[in-house]
């Protein structure tokens, strides 16, 4: 019998591998100043010990460098001072208590670098200096980590929308007029739920890359819509996105109950809606006003007993229309 | 600014644990009408509200707001928390009023969205 031990393969385990991998290359790749913090308080060697318990105390950290003028002369920390309350000389001077053997790194070294160090030295904090010795930074073991971190979720967030990305549908699909529909069902009365099919619509403009403008237009436009649908709707509705290279149009249809006088619907700040539903913060009278102000053209039908259709026009590129 | 020194300033507690509160803020909003909200407040802007159900998390999603400080003590539904950890969107809470967190915000240096 023959057993292929390829079969034996985790897929997880291999996934992890992969990571792992990453994150050594980030390790190499990664400059101590991408990550460090420079942002330091420093002391000076003629403060005294009563002062830098309360520069470690405010700034909640358990060390820093001490700098003569711009020079590096010392680091001292938490457990220095421990040590000086100890022996009752909370009076004496940084200078007097610090390690003036200071171990710095340099800021273009990379992350192996540092992390060799800390592996050696056992030390909390490395000062990073330039080539010309002037601080430039500090280095804990946790700026490390979360300089790893970031740059991991940025690199993972770029191939995410690279291979998402889908603004090349329009060029690729060939036809005299190409559209894509979105359709999303809107529940009557469902207010956790709302909102959703505006944030699928957003997403979806995003990725065929239409300009941060148009899309937050489109998300302001149709979240209103999906509202509308939702508070005023007997039995729900539908939200349609017809997408087209040079314009989006948004469609919201429902089956009743209707509006009575459209014009007196149109007016900033009249709402008929009850005041259960107020008290969520819905029914402010500025759905459709926001909706105007975000739309290239707007149009609304509306027949008592029939329903109620709303259809917004937004152009792709018109950076002057919008809410500001 | 960003959103985690005016977090530690004004000692606001993060429901959404875990959520990334490192960008910066680029000024401030309040209201409870929801509709006002999506009309004024800015990308970037933090909201100041009463409101807690599940709804803020999508208006604050929508217009990629840099988080929500729910006030008066009120405390989120499940569902807006857990809404707040899918969409990535920083929750807090804090026992003090609106026109308080307000203030301090504006001490703090955070503008008005208009």
């Amino acid at each position: 019998m023959v057993t292929d031990s390829q079969q034996d393969i985790d897929p997880e385990a291999v996934a992890a591998t992969k990571e792992i991998t990453k994150l050594q290359e980030l390790v190499y790749e990664l400059k101590i100043a991408d990550v460090m913090t420079t942002k330091v308080v420093t002391v000076l060697p003629t403060d005294s010990m009563a002062t830098l318990k309360e520069v470690l105390r405010t700034n909640r950290i358990s060390g820093t460098p001490v700098l003569d003028g711009s020079k590096l002369v010392g680091i001292i920390s938490l457990e220095n001072l421990i040590r000086a309350l100890e022996m009752g000389e909370i009076d004496a001077r940084v200078g007097d208590k610090m390690s003036s053997r200071v171990e710095t790194l340099y800021a273009d070294e990379t992350i192996i670098q540092a992390v060799n160090k800390f592996a050696k030295l056992g030390y909390g904090r490395l000062p990073v200096v330039d080539r010309q010795g002037k601080l430039a930074g500090i280095l804990t073991q946790g700026d490390i980590a979360r300089g790893l971190l970031r740059r991991l979720e940025m690199d993972y967030r770029e191939e995410e929308i690279h291979r998402y990305r889908a603004s090349h549908i329009f060029q690729d699909i060939v036809s005299e007029q190409t559209s894509l529909i979105l359709r999303y069902k809107v529940a009557s009365k469902d207010f956790v739920r709302c909102g959703e099919a505006a944030s699928k619509m957003k997403r979806a403009l995003e990725r065929l890359g239409a300009i941060p403008s148009v899309v937050r237009r489109v998300a302001v436009a149709s979240y209103e819509a999906e509202t509308n649908l939702a508070i005023h709707t007997s039995k729900g509705g539908e939200l349609i996105a017809e997408i087209q290279p040079d314009r989006t149009r948004i469609i919201a249809v429902d089956t009743g109950p209707g509006i009575a006088d459209v014009p007196q619907a149109l007016e900033p700040g009249f709402s008929t809606a009850p005041d259960w539903i107020r008290e969520l913060g819905f029914g402010a009278g500025m759905g459709l006003s926001n909706i105007k102000a975000c739309a290239d053209q707007m149009r609304l039908d509306s027949k008592v007993g029939v329903g109620t259709r709303l259809e917004i026009i937004i152009n792709m590129e018109a950076p002057d229309k919008g809410l500001r | 600014m960003t959103l985690q020194e005016i977090a530690e300033k004004l000692d606001l507690t993060l429901e959404s644990t875990g959520v990334p509160t490192e960008h910066e803020v680029t000024g401030g909003y309040a209201s409870d009408m929801l509709s006002c909200v999506m009309a004024r407040a800015r990308k970037g802007n933090i909201w100041v509200t009463l409101q807690a159900h599940p709804n803020i998390v999508a208006v604050a999603s929508l217009l990629e707001l840099a988080g929500i400080i729910v006030t008066e003590g009120v405390h989120p539904d499940e569902g807006t928390v857990q809404k707040a950890w899918e969409e990535s969107i920083p929750l807090f809470t804090s026992p003090r009023t609106t026109f308080s967190i307000v203030a301090q915000l504006s001490e703090l240096g955070v503008q008005g969205a208009e």
